[in-house]
């Protein structure tokens, strides 16, 4: 990594348009959109938390080393929430199988 | 361990001795994204079984404080990143002033959420025997809008209409609220902690432009708690607003 010093002006203006992205997620939380208000409450939050990582915290400017352990915190967290709600989302389904095989069984 | 200048025994060159802090850095910020992580599956699991009690509780948090503490710790990090650049480039004073400006809108944070947190205990919005959520429209106080009080009536008996045990639900959203706000104050009161020894380092002029890590590693740490802000505000405060 050569030594990059990000200037001012990029900071401001990283800083203006995180000021306009989170005008825009209270917006657009009075707007009723049904299912998509939580993803677009998500995505835009998505997309501050980029910026940050991106500018304020210089990994655009960061070896691929630094980039690895970013993707990795990313993946593991993905982990997490994938396989736990797979098997929670799922529970009821496989209960009422449950109870429809028993019920043909045991009868 | 010995130490030339700026430069610790056990590296080779400034810049291999940056790199490895950097490292380290990250790969802590990594366990503190699983570490806020698991609120966070809990969160989900709990507004997939409980939305009506979720969007309740999320409506009596006050928008405009929150809403200020968002534009706060996001104006908080600016100053952070200004300090590092003041830093990287020699101006010392401009880096404790940047630096001090960090721990000032640190500080404002946590006196909003003191005020917040207030509020939740005068409506008995804190989880535990004293847990009512229709306190506040059963016990109105003198300065409260009679028209935003009704309103809150009206769209509680809509909940417990749709959701009976409404106040054990809402319980569930109330204890997560206060987990990962806690969680995140505390986060915010170590790095607080931290700006005050960066700001004593900096008024002894020990930051130069070929010697800043401690700066720019505080730094990652205060720009991680703003993230985790930024979704923790949409999440817990915009659930349900359009109702």
């Amino acid at each position: 990594m050569s030594e990059h010093i990000v200037s001012p002006k990029v900071y401001v203006g990283i800083f203006l348009s995180l000021m306009v992205l989170t005008a825009a997620t209270v917006v657009a939380a009075y707007v009723n959109l049904g299912p998509f208000n939580i993803v677009i409450a998500l995505a835009i939050a998505s997309v501050k938390a980029t910026l940050v990582v991106l500018y304020f915290m210089h990994a655009r400017y960061s070896p691929n080393r630094t980039h690895m352990v970013i993707i990795a915190a990313v993946f593991w967290l993905a982990i997490m929430l994938a396989l736990t709600l797979s098997d929670y989302v799922t529970r009821d389904r496989d209960l009422a199988l449950n109870t429809r095989i028993t019920a043909l069984l045991g009868a | 361990m010995h130490r030339t200048g700026e430069l610790y025994g056990q590296f080779e060159t400034l810049e291999q001795q940056k790199e490895s802090a950097a490292l380290g850095m990250w790969v802590f910020l990594s366990t503190e994204v699983l570490f806020f992580g698991g609120l966070f599956m809990t969160y989900t699991l709990n507004r997939h079984y409980y939305p009506v009690a979720f969007g309740v509780g999320s409506n009596t948090l006050d928008l405009k404080l929150g809403g200020l503490n968002t534009v706060i710790l996001i104006l908080s990090s600016l100053t952070m990143a200004m300090s590092v650049w003041a830093s990287s480039v020699g101006k010392r004073k401009q880096t404790t002033g940047f630096l001090l400006a960090t721990l000032l809108l640190g500080t404002a944070f946590l006196g909003v959420k003191v005020i917040e947190y207030k509020q939740k205990f005068d409506h008995h919005l804190v989880p535990g025997y004293h847990f009512q959520i229709d306190y506040r429209v059963q016990h109105p106080a003198p300065y409260d809008d009679p028209k935003e009080i009704e309103a809150e009536k009206e769209e509680l008996d809509k909940a417990f209409a749709k959701d009976p045990d409404l106040n054990a639900h809402a319980q569930l959203y109330f204890s997560l609220y206060f987990g990962m706000t806690g969680l995140h104050a505390l986060h915010m009161i170590v790095g607080a902690g931290m700006l005050v020894w960066l700001i004593r380092q900096s008024m002894l002029g020990r930051f130069t432009p070929t010697y800043n890590t401690p700066v720019e590693m505080i730094g990652l740490y205060w720009h991680f708690v703003d993230i985790v802000w930024i979704y923790l505000f949409p999440l817990l405060y915009l659930i349900d607003r359009h109702r």
